[in-house]
């Protein structure tokens, strides 16, 4: 009944382990997908080494058991175990606490695609707002006018639909974008009005999904299946989709998937030369290379720094400052649901069409708490999660019953009428959140698990419950028949892997430079989720893959000057 | 068996209606969700019973049809449910066979307990059958959630009870796109309305029908 997907492998050179390439990237997600096809396209030979398999379109179905129950294209929590505990002071016990893709093309194959850019502010909040005690609060060592032509380059080359000017809290941007937004909801209709009702600035959602068609790949056919599931027609603009299929034809770009990467290696002299990965038999080879970029994600990166200490880097790979998987921030969320007098059918299409930004920088002084976020009008729930999603209610209220005449009759007037209204925003760096190796539990490989402390600062919460108090308002102007929040409690399960290896000027206090090189190895350098040194908004795909452009027009410049 | 309906409804619709350039783009897409579509009614759901016995099979029937019973609309018993969960516990689901080798037979322990004479599920009447089914309905009491509605819940539960496991796989069996062997007909969309098509086009619903587009909607907003 279910086929397994297949690797389906377009014609790439194939290097040997004992090539000394230019480049191993290791993960192909949103920021390695995009080095990978840079540095080929400036002339490098380039090796990318994915844990996960190589899937194209025809992969990708609407099954939610497969993909949703049985982690098709997710890590897996039986392989890869993980760790949960609040602070250091407790035994982690095993809890899955983080999701994250595992495919060529990395979390853009299944995510959302909520494509938000950085505002102004996001970069420099520490120095308007000052210190906030118990967290590594601080500037970027970038700004947003120096992101800026990166995130246009993102926003053209893999294609996002969005209106400029939309919104009156957008930062500059010195191109529109490349096409129109994606068509509007019931949901988005209903948010819209009862935004402007209350005099908030609703505007359409920017996505990473084709309103247009390009070269090979389909408009959007509003099919529903974004957040968790691969695009069927290659709409939704992953790496796996744009940049991973420009690599492959410089034909200097080798996408090697299946490649568990357990270590990297140093020489005597201090330096990185190659990736040692256990193959799909679980062999283990090393690709020898003269420069590595780890682009893993927020939680693998320093995962793989961690696994890699030496004699020489005893507490790890790059960790001099001791902040390698430290500054953990998953962006808080809350949320409420609602049910409408009429179907909304919010099940078509893509999952949001409407956002606003008006909160996105709240004044501490007038508020009692830092932080800012937005919101968004969504409906993201397949039919199966709509009735539960293992432990809870899906989509139904929560007095619902779980079974039986009432359960059904639920079922059946809601799954039309419902939608959710999510609030994104920050949350602090606290050094004690992080990313750790478990030492009381392996992964499948043998390899220490991956351990998760995390507990949300005061402000977090604040802001969380300053959001869900929002979001309740403005069910309340759009006369929802039903609403209900979830509770804003402490978050024990990841999406949004950042800060964990972050960038910075001062080697004691960031993990990487400007130029994301890491402070410790001169070749080499990590891009992803963990490079942010704050959180943003709640939508941070856009950033990680601005930041990828330009780390990789740092490191040619590099490359090219001899300093590598 | 019509499984693959959906798809090939959604491909014939891809290529005559819409748009050329939709379905010019598409070209590679839509040759590689044919074959999917093949493939899974190649696989459709059998009708002979591969786990369970013809009378363990009425039992798990009668079981499921509580959890979703038929009234005015389909419920499990149309949409084949007790086929999905034979055919899933020898296939994908095959960890679960023990659950439902205990179970099954814990639970006519029950219903003999709670109705001398009586030994079989499917026998009581629907108010007695719902009583039993009750009585392993723990820890979160009769019917009801065990906690509010959450995000951020996507993990599989550790070991969990017959009842519970039963419960989830009725649901998914009812639920789960007709492409991938349960919600035979597409009954359970039927009941909770979705469309069993492929692609959509706006309007989708009932706000957004006469939406008058971004530009006069932002211009009549700031006339207010």
């Amino acid at each position: 009944m279910l086929s397994t997907p297949g690797d389906r492998m377009p014609e790439q050179p194939r290097y040997k382990t004992t090539d000394e390439v230019d480049f191993v990237v290791i993960g192909s997600g949103a920021a390695g997908g995009i080095l990978a096809k840079e540095l080929s396209t400036n002339g490098f030979r380039v090796v990318v080494l994915e844990q996960g398999p190589y899937l194209a379109e025809a992969d990708f179905t609407h099954n939610e058991l497969e993909v949703l129950r049985r982690n098709q294209l997710t890590n897996h929590p039986e392989l890869q175990p993980t760790t949960f505990r609040k602070t250091p002071q407790e035994k982690a016990k095993r809890h899955r606490a983080l999701v994250y893709g595992r495919m060529v093309g990395g979390s853009s194959v299944h995510f959302t695609a909520n494509y938000w850019r950085f505002h102004e502010i996001d970069f420099i909040e520490r120095s308007k707002v000052g210190p906030i005690p118990g967290t590594g609060f601080s500037d970027w060592p970038i700004t947003y006018a120096e992101l800026e032509p990166y995130y246009t380059k993102v926003e053209w080359e893999i294609g996002v639909s969005g209106l400029a000017g939309s919104s009156p809290f957008d930062p500059p941007r010195s191109k529109p974008y490349p096409m129109p937004p994606l068509p509007v909801k019931s949901g988005g209709v209903i948010f819209e009005r009862a935004a402007r009702k209350l005099g908030w600035h609703p505007f359409p959602a920017p996505m990473a999904i084709l309103s247009q068609p390009r070269p090979g790949r389909s408009v959007c056919v509003q099919c529903g299946f974004c957040e968790s599931f691969g695009c069927e027609v290659g709409a939704k603009s992953s790496t796996l989709a744009t940049v991973i299929r420009m690599a492959e034809k410089t034909g200097r770009c080798e996408i090697r998937p299946n490649c568990y990467v357990h270590g990297i290696e140093t020489s005597a002299n201090g330096r990185v030369i190659g990736a040692a990965y256990f193959d799909k038999k679980r062999v283990t080879h090393l690709q020898r290379a003269k420069a590595v970029v780890v682009c893993a994600n927020g939680a693998e990166t320093p995962r793989l720094l961690l696994l890699s200490a030496s004699k020489q880097f005893p507490d790890g790979l790059a960790n001099s400052s001791g902040l390698v998987g430290k500054y953990l921030m998953l962006n808080s969320g809350p949320s409420a649901m609602a049910v409408f007098e009429h179907p909304l059918n919010d099940y078509k299409g893509v999952a949001v069409s409407r956002i606003l930004h008006d909160f996105y920088e709240l004044d501490p002084q007038k508020v009692g708490f830092f932080g800012g976020g937005g919101l968004d009008a969504r409906f993201d729930l397949t039919p199966i999660n709509f009735a539960f999603n293992g432990y809870d209610m899906g989509g139904l209220p929560p007095e619902t019953p779980r079974w039986g005449k009432e359960f059904k009759a639920t079922l059946a007037h809601n799954y039309t009428r419902t939608l959710e209204i999510v609030g994104h925003g920050t949350s602090l760096p606290v050094e004690s959140n992080s990313f750790s190796l478990d030492p009381n539990l392996k992964d499948a490989w043998g390899l220490p698990a991956l351990r998760m402390t995390y507990k949300d600062h005061p402000d977090d919460l604040k802001l969380g419950a300053f959001l869900r108090d929002r979001i309740m308002e403005l069910l309340d102007a759009a006369d929802a028949v039903q609403k209900w929040a979830s509770p804003v409690e402490e978050q024990d399960f990841a999406y949004h892997l950042l800060g964990t290896c972050r960038l910075g000027n001062d080697p004691k206090s960031s993990v990487i430079n400007a130029d994301h090189r890491t402070h410790d190895v001169k070749n080499l350098f990590l891009c992803d989720g963990s490079s942010l040194v704050t959180s943003g908004r709640g939508q941070p795909t856009l950033t990680i893959s601005a930041l990828a452009y330009r780390a990789a027009d740092r490191i040619t410049a590099l490359a090219r000057q001899g300093e590598i | 068996m019509n499984e693959s309906v959906s798809r090939r409804h959604f491909l014939s619709r891809g290529i005559t209606g819409v748009s050329a350039v939709w379905a010019s783009a598409h070209w590679p897409a839509l040759l590689a969700a044919a074959a999917h579509a093949h493939q899974a009614a190649k696989s459709a759901i059998p009708q002979k019973f591969e786990f369970f016995s013809a009378e363990e099979a009425k039992e798990i029937d009668a079981i499921t049809s509580r959890i979703i019973p038929t009234d005015d609309s389909p419920g499990a018993h149309e949409a084949g449910v007790v086929y999905f969960i034979d055919r899933g516990l020898s296939t994908f689901s095959s960890e679960d066979q023990r659950t439902y080798r205990e179970g099954l037979p814990e639970l006519q322990a029950r219903v003999s307990e709670m109705f001398p004479g009586s030994a079989k599920f499917s026998a009581l009447t629907p108010e007695q059958q719902d009583e039993v089914l009750h009585s392993f309905d723990e820890p979160a009491g009769p019917g009801k959630a065990a906690k509010p509605a959450q995000r951020n819940l996507r993990r599989r539960p550790g070991a969990q009870s017959f009842f519970e496991t039963l419960r989830q796989h009725t649901i998914v069996g009812f639920l789960i796109d007709p492409d991938f062997g349960g919600n035979r007909d597409g009954a359970g969309w039927k009941v909770i309305g979705r469309e069993r098509e492929h692609m959509f086009q706006p309007p989708f619903g009932y706000y957004d029908k006469g939406y008058p587009g971004w530009e006069s909607a932002a211009k009549e907003a700031e006339k207010k």
